[in-house]
């Protein structure tokens, strides 16, 4: 489990943690100047992401460097530069970045992956002509992925979470003309937000607690030993604490963005996008954001929990975790896209992950997380391959005999498949998985999850070996000859496969490097690692497990090749099996006839009400405005109007009854004359008698 | 009753007297003739006001009198030429038929 | 009030009087004239000789010959068709009484205010020359003026035109 962390707190911030915004600023900004290129330009708008990102994975590397110099002298490094971004009153929200080993490793992973994936883009999308765009969203993406790193705020990264959801959806939906696609675009922002609503309850809830959404704040901050304990204080619902409940619901977020059980439905789907968006998106980076959160809360998820003991919250990590490992693997058997069971797969390693979490603590589930990023990767990328030497061909029942035509691609994709599998001692993922496998087997809670993660490292090695036997031995089924990728396609799939290999070595037993520089502690090579009760009997079953499930799927699929319309071997063996799984066990059509019919009867009802009711007082109000309108007219009309009108002829009546005074003749002129002098003399005398 | 208020009332019993005329007769030249019995009754007021009044040896009322007389005489001769000259045009004299400036 | 003064007061006013009530233009104008003799007289009871002497000259010798020329002039001799009256004689009836009634009332209410017996100026021509050019010289030339357009205006007016200056 967790062992004691022994960070030395650091007031003052080196200068490469002050400049550790550069790294997602820097893409950002690329991003935002290429969606401003007017014309189509090309090389400039791929110069610019990569050479941005290249940027990124120097600062990366740097801070990197620093944090193990730190770790080497044995004053471990976290260093947290926050600021004040508004204040209400007495309270504060403030943003922040943090380095550390956790985020320092994740900041090299993520931009060197996606260096590569950047790289191998520029020839897989050379033919598409929304190149620039490509370019514009995949900037984009690095740099709120990076913005997740290396966020120590909640809210800064929900911020950039929401942005990486954002960029997501605008990747699946790249060729937003075929219909399939922005369904799949719409599916996967929807089915995250329904996480991401948990996800702002549990931030909210957090703030209201601790008054803080900054992780490390020099002793004040909410992943602190202060906020801590008065979370612990609290109690919520249903026998949790507050820290429990706040961890469980940012793992319901964590869990739509990382595809766990009942949210997991939109993966699958997303592989609508362009394969290099799957490669780094969809495999190595954004769904593993929602491990890296995890991780990063782990003290909240952790909190109350007795030495050797656990958690309400990582409890029900782990069984997510583990159910989803099981669930996607058995999908994943009877799927015919390559990279649907590329998808699949991917389900069920960050299951593996989450599992890994709960049970084994941060290094475990970081490690396999780390691993899976380069091999799935690999992975992805090697199916882009050989889609692009198949002339955009997915299903792998029309390749066959590729490991003559594309050899590269091949040993490439060998490598990785092996290392996905967990191939003994030479594959890293063979070190992750195990480290993952051994935590179950101490699990004090229950056995089932690690009999659940057994079978599940079965499964997966049987679908692995179908896909590589449909793709590449056998003979060709398709159409027109296959040919071998470029080698801007080529070199980071070596390159990957490298990394794959020799990644397993800074995790094993003999040198546990990766979980003692998380930690901060020291990390000695020593074969007595080797020694640990049960590890060896571990090994040796997972190794059984692995030769197993190869042999199995050599067996069904590795001789000769099948008719392309042919039904599949295992379906000719249990074919309602085969029915079940091949329909992705009707989660989707549950959810159709559960959750979209209630949404669908819900907005019809809005609609009613909206028409009918607001509608219906709406007409109405306008209705006694049009009364008083006319009334108002009747009024002007007739009495203002009409009154106005019979002054006017009434003056008119009057002039003319006047004029006749005027009539000519002098004599009554003289008659008014003398009337009006004799009134002005009475007037005169009258006065002046007084 | 004083002298002075004697004449006066004379003076005034003549100017109402002309003023009938002038406003109840048909014939222009009977106006013409009440007008000159008001001017008249007027030269009897000057000159009672003179000879009761406070300084006679001014002689104020007395050359105001003869002014009007003088004024009266030019305004009787140039009223009796138009009234002749509208007879010579309408062929009536008649008041009451002259009414083209009817408004 | 001497005896005198009510006869030629009453000669005065029924002379007027008959100048305003006659049906023939003729006695009118006559009736007039009485009225003018019955003024020169009064004048000349206020030690106004040159006013009554001027207003005999004038108004007797002139101004009602002319009234007389004009009638004949305008055939008013001959009897009217319709009344000499005009149609709403008593609104001028009314009228003039009203005037009557305002003067004579100012005169009563004033009486007490009016002198009863004063000296009998001493007015001789020779004064009445020296003022006439002396202080109302300027009064005289006007009137000269005056009298002066006043003979070209009645003229021009009662002249017939001539036949090709229509």
């Amino acid at each position: 489990m967790q062992e004691a962390i022994s960070f030395t707190p650091q007031i003052i911030a080196s200068s490469i943690a002050k400049i550790l915004w550069l790294i997602p600023a820097v893409p950002i900004v690329a991003s935002g100047v290429i969606a401003l290129l007017k014309q189509p330009k090309r090389k400039t708008a791929a110069t610019l992401s990569i050479g941005s990102l290249g940027v990124s994975l120097l600062l990366a590397l740097a801070a990197f460097a620093h944090v193990v110099n730190g770790w080497a002298h044995t004053a471990a490094v976290r260093e947290t530069v926050n600021l004040t971004w508004i204040q209400v009153g007495r309270t504060n929200v403030d943003l922040g970045w943090v380095l550390d080993p956790l985020s320092a490793i994740m900041l090299v992973m993520v931009s060197f992956v996606g260096l590569l994936i950047f790289i191998y883009s520029t020839g897989y999308m050379a033919h598409d002509e929304n190149y620039t765009r490509f370019f514009c969203f995949l900037s984009l993406f690095a740099g709120a992925m990076l913005g997740v790193v290396i966020s120590n705020s909640l809210l800064l990264l929900f911020m950039c979470w929401e942005l990486v959801g954002l960029t997501s959806y605008l990747l699946i939906g790249f060729w937003y003309q075929k219909p399939s696609a922005a369904a799949a675009a719409k599916k996967a922002f929807l089915t995250t937000r329904v996480g991401d609503v948990f996800f702002l309850l549990g931030m909210v809830w957090l703030f209201a607690q601790t008054g803080t959404l900054l992780f490390y704040n020099n002793g004040s901050g909410s992943m602190e030993h202060g906020a801590l304990a008065a979370l612990l204080a609290q109690p919520a619902a249903l026998g949790l604490t507050a820290a429990g409940a706040i961890g469980l619901l940012i793992f319901a977020g964590a869990a739509g963005k990382s595809g766990q059980l009942p949210l997991h439905v939109w993966l699958p789907d997303a592989m609508e996008g362009p394969t290099p968006v799957s490669a780094l998106i969809h495999a190595a980076t954004m769904v593993a954001a929602g491990v890296y959160l995890i991780a990063r809360v782990y003290p909240l998820m952790q909190a109350g929990a007795l030495a050797g003991g656990t958690t309400t919250a990582l409890t029900v990590v782990t069984w997510v975790g583990a159910s989803t490992a099981l669930f996607a693997a058995l999908i994943a058997v009877a799927q015919n896209d390559i990279k649907r069971i590329l998808a699949y797969s991917t389900v069920s390693q960050l299951g593996y992950m989450m599992a890994g979490l709960g049970m084994g603590g941060v290094a475990v589930g970081m490690f396999h997380l780390i691993t899976h990023a380069f091999f799935k990767a690999l992975l992805f990328m090697g199916a882009g391959s050989v889609i692009h030497g198949c002339h955009e061909e997915q299903d792998i029942r029309r390749m066959g005999g590729l490991k003559a035509d594309m050899p590269l691609t091949f040993i490439t994709y060998a490598i990785g498949m092996l290392a996905l599998c967990g191939f003994p001692l030479a594959f890293s993922g063979f070190w992750s998985k195990d480290g993952i496998l051994e935590a179950a087997q101490h699990w004090s809670i229950a056995k089932a999850p690690f009999y659940m993660l057994v079978f599940g490292a079965l499964l997966t090695a049987f679908y692995m070996t179908r896909q590589v036997a449909y793709v590449f031995f056998g003979h060709w089924r398709g159409h027109k000859p296959a040919h071998e990728s470029p080698a801007v396609m080529t070199v980071p799939l070596a390159i990957l496969g490298f990394f794959a290999m020799v990644l397993g070595g800074i995790g094993t037993p003999a040198w546990p490097w990766f979980r003692a520089f998380l930690n901060g502690q020291e990390a000695g090579f020593g074969l007595h690692g080797f020694a640990e009760p049960g590890l060896l009997a571990l090994m040796a079953t997972s190794t059984v497990v692995v030769f197993l499930g190869l042999g199995l799927g050599w067996r069904l699929y590795g001789g000769d090749s099948p008719k392309v319309e042919a039904p599949d071997a295992l379906e000719k063996a249990v074919p309602w099996v085969w029915t079940v799984l091949h329909n992705k066990l009707y989660v989707d059509e549950f959810y159709g006839v559960t959750v979209i019919a209630f949404y669908e009867w819900w907005a019809n009802v809005a609609d009613w009400l909206d028409r009918r009711v607001w509608g219906g007082v709406v007409m109405s109000v306008a209705w006694v405005f049009g009364l008083l309108a006319q009334l108002n007219r009747f009024l002007d009309t007739n009495v203002v109007d009409g009154s106005f009108d019979k002054g006017c002829d009434e003056l008119a009546a009057g002039g003319g009854l006047l004029s006749r005074v005027q009539n000519g003749r002098v004599q009554a002129y003289l008659r008014i004359l003398a009337l009006a002098v004799v009134a002005l003399v009475a007037i005169l005398i009258w006065s002046s008698r007084a | 009753m004083t002298p002075l208020a004697g004449y006066l009332m004379v003076a005034a019993m003549l100017f109402a007297i002309g003023l009938a005329g002038a406003l109840t007769r048909r014939n222009a030249i009977l106006v013409l003739i009440g007008i000159e019995l008001m001017l008249n009754a007027a030269n009897l007021n000057l000159i009672a006001f003179w000879r009761y009044g406070p300084h006679p040896e001014a002689l104020t009322g007395m050359m105001f009198a003869i002014f009007s007389i003088a004024v009266a005489a030019a305004e009787a001769a140039v009223g009796l030429g138009l009234v002749i000259s509208i007879h010579r045009h309408a062929h009536t004299t008649d008041l009451d038929n002259m009414n083209r400036m009817k408004g | 009030m001497s005896p005198v003064f009510y006869l030629i007061s009453a000669m005065t006013v029924a002379g007027g009087l008959a100048a305003v009530l006659f049906k023939n233009t003729v006695h009118c104008a006559l009736a007039l004239t009485v009225a003018f003799a019955g003024l020169a007289l009064l004048f000349l009871g206020l030690d106004a000789q040159f006013a009554g002497f001027a207003q005999i000259l004038v108004y007797i010798g002139a101004v009602a010959i002319l009234v007389v020329f004009a009638i004949l002039l305008t055939r008013g001799s001959e009897t009217p068709k319709d009344s000499v009256y005009s149609s709403n004689w008593p609104a001028g009836l009314v009228i003039a009484a009203g005037v009557f009634a305002v003067l004579g009332w100012a005169v009563l209410q004033s009486v007490r205010f009016l002198p009863n017996e004063t000296a009998v100026p001493k007015v001789t021509v020779l004064d009445i020359g020296n003022a006439l050019v002396g202080r109302y010289v300027l009064p005289l030339e006007i009137v000269a003026l005056l009298l002066t357009a006043a003979t070209i205006g009645a003229v021009i007016v009662a002249m017939h035109e001539k036949e090709g200056a229509k």
